[in-house]
């Protein structure tokens, strides 16, 4: 017996759980010892043998100095964000973070979505200052220097912008990457004081419905949260993945409102107002109320629900060859924790269950992956998620029929049409292992 | 008899909300504030304090009219990015009588058939525009140049005043075609 033969029946013996060649999701981690033992007896999975091995030039001199801050390898320099408005025209500017060429589900500082209606402020933070009033028994000021003193936690969050998918609400499928179609949100480890522990120190009057929260942006961004937030887990981040905030999330300081749609999570904090009604903002009153067939709207849509996506393979990628691959994507919710993951290879006719890599936690991006022997024919991938509040990512036909969809294809996958869009994402792969976004 | 009920209803209410307090404390492991926050006067925070309310709460004092504000409209340069008359240039329409209905769900929201409150406009113009200097208008200016995107709207009369008063009473016509998503958490 032949070594690839010997491999081949290795991989075909592993069970397969669903249609198309989806495996099972604990396969490769019981197998892996048997798996490593076949590849060790002899030639590549793809049978042709290896060539022999040799120094390279890099091995073969002193290395260049360690510099103070970190850059990435020189060979990694297209893994950058999409700009909407790169020149600073006179309206909103984008960041879009590359989903599809990163892994794991921390979000890298430099490659966190951004989204700003008027620049970037250049805030010195021993100046800013935030300020809590309206309706509490004393106002206070607080600085920078002083927050820093107060018990902190610590806590992984995704942001995500309300209107993060909008292409997806095109009546034909849009050909962009993961980054065009879902680049809108980020998930990063946040620092900073409870809002809870600064109003315990204002002391809060029994007429307080609503907080009204400002940013020291040049527009000053307004938005009007309800008090139930701020008990519960709302926060003044100071620090994103263990450093201070990056300008662009709001440095020195900005509000966290786990789950809560991107916008509402005002940077660049520097008042909290308490009220007795919601004051109906421009960007409540207009951006983020969604519009709903029949012509209503939302209003205070708050959550980002339930929603999954699958990262690798996606579009601009392709299976160059028939074997082993792992699916894997990322699962994240507004309204708990990720509590199970289905993935199908044959546009929705059967699905698996996917491995979730823990620790998973609530209104956070939790990775999973199932393991997948492509045969080399048409599949298309899938995935969706529940989350342990009960709810579920709704399939593509219910969440058109009470959500609607474009009149005409949309052809800027920068712009906005309606507001969040949680269904699924779907990835059509041809004999040649050419990937499409498709609707199934 | 309402005078005991109303005064039961606010104690539970207090309850309630000492219960959270309660709760917030245990948060933090402390089971007292800090203490590091510094006392200010609500007169001292004036100049940020610029946040309307629907029902008018915090307008200042002042007025303005549509002739005055087209006036305003032209000297501050607004006609750059809305365009003449506010029909919408590189920036969105201030005037417009395009239709929610039959457009679907990419419907351009204007403030006429969408905004549902009128402070609102007061509020964004007067915190965010003009967009290279914003918070450089004075009170009057602000009133005038909502006064005329709504005249111009037809939303109120062309000799209509606007000020602390009228402002809030001006009925948006869109207003009751709103659904409140998550009422729980409210």
């Amino acid at each position: 017996m032949n070594d690839s033969k010997r491999r081949t029946s290795g991989l075909e013996s592993l069970p397969p759980v669903a249609g198309n060649g989806l495996l099972d999701r604990r396969a490769l981690l019981s197998r892996g010892i048997a798996i490593a033992g076949a590849t060790a007896a002899g030639a590549s999975l793809t049978g042709a043998a290896a060539e022999p091995l040799k120094d390279d030039p890099w091995s073969g001199h002193q290395g260049s100095n360690v510099p103070e801050l970190e850059t990435r390898s020189r060979y990694e320099d297209k893994v950058k964000r999409i700009l909407s408005n790169p020149n600073g025209e006179p309206r909103t500017q984008h960041a879009r973070t590359p989903h599809h060429m990163l892994n794991g589900t921390i979000t890298p500082n430099p490659l966190h979505f951004v989204i700003i209606h008027n620049g970037t402020p250049d805030i010195d933070p021993d100046k800013h200052r935030l300020v809590i009033h309206g309706l509490v028994k004393q106002p206070m000021v607080f600085t920078l220097d002083k927050l820093a003193r107060y018990p902190m936690v610590t806590r992984t969050a995704f942001v995500e912008c309300g209107g993060n998918s909008s292409p997806m609400f095109s009546n034909q499928p849009v050909q962009a990457t993961l980054q065009h179609l879902h680049g809108l949100v980020s998930n990063a480890e946040w620092t900073g004081v409870l809002l809870s522990t600064l109003l315990e120190e204002t002391g809060i009057d029994p007429k307080a419905k609503w907080f009204v929260a400002e940013g020291a942006d040049t527009a000053t961004l307004t938005r009007s949260i309800p008090m139930q937030k701020a008990l519960d887990d709302a926060m003044i981040a100071l620090y994103q993945n263990g450093e201070r905030l990056m300008p662009g999330n709001g440095y020195p300081m900005r509000l966290l409102l786990p789950g809560f749609e991107g916008n509402m999570n005002v940077k660049f904090i520097r008042r909290i107002k308490l009220v007795d009604q919601p004051a109906m903002t421009y960007y409540e009153a207009r951006n983020y109320s969604p519009i709903i067939p029949g012509g209503k709207a939302y209003k205070f849509y708050f959550h980002n629900e339930v929603k999954s996506f699958i990262t690798h393979p996606s579009f601009g990628m392709s299976l160059k060859e028939p074997g082993y691959y792992e699916i894997s994507g990322i699962a994240y919710s507004g309204t708990g924790r990720i509590d199970k993951v289905m993935v199908s290879a044959d546009g929705g006719t059967s699905w698996a269950e996917a491995a979730l890599q823990g620790p998973v936690n609530p209104k956070a991006f939790t990775r999973f992956h199932v393991p997948w022997r492509w045969s080399g024919g048409p599949a298309v991938l899938m995935s969706r998620a529940w989350d342990d509040s009960g709810n579920r990512q709704p399939l593509r036909q219910e969440f058109v029929a009470a959500r609607g969809e474009t009149l005409k294809p949309v052809t800027n996958t920068l712009g906005f049409y309606s507001q969040h869009y949680n269904s699924i994402t779907s990835w059509g792969i041809d004999a040649k292992g050419e990937i499409k976004h498709v609707y199934a | 008899m309402s005078t005991p009920k109303k005064l039961s209803l606010a104690a539970v209410a207090l309850l309630a909300l000492t219960s959270s307090m309660a709760l917030a404390a245990d948060k933090n492991g402390l089971g007292e504030s800090v203490g590091l926050g510094q006392p200010i006067t609500e007169n001292d925070i004036k100049a940020w304090d610029i946040t309307v309310l629907p029902d008018g709460t915090n307008l200042p004092p002042g007025s303005g009219t549509a002739s005055e504000g087209a006036k305003v409209y032209a000297e501050k340069g607004c006609v750059a990015c809305h365009g003449e008359g506010g029909k919408g240039g590189r920036s969105a329409a201030l005037v417009s009588d395009l239709k929610l209905e039959g457009a679907g769900i990419e419907a351009a929201k204007t403030i006429k058939n969408f905004w549902a409150n009128s402070t609102t406009l007061f509020d964004y113009i007067r915190r965010a525009m003009p967009w290279p200097s914003p918070r450089t208008l004075s009170d009057n200016e602000v009133y005038a140049l909502t006064a005329y995107i709504l005249a111009s709207n037809k939303l109120i009369g062309e000799g209509d005043t606007m000020d602390a008063k009228t402002l809030p009473q001006v009925k948006m016509p869109n207003r009751d075609n709103f659904i409140i998503k998550f009422p729980d958490k409210i």
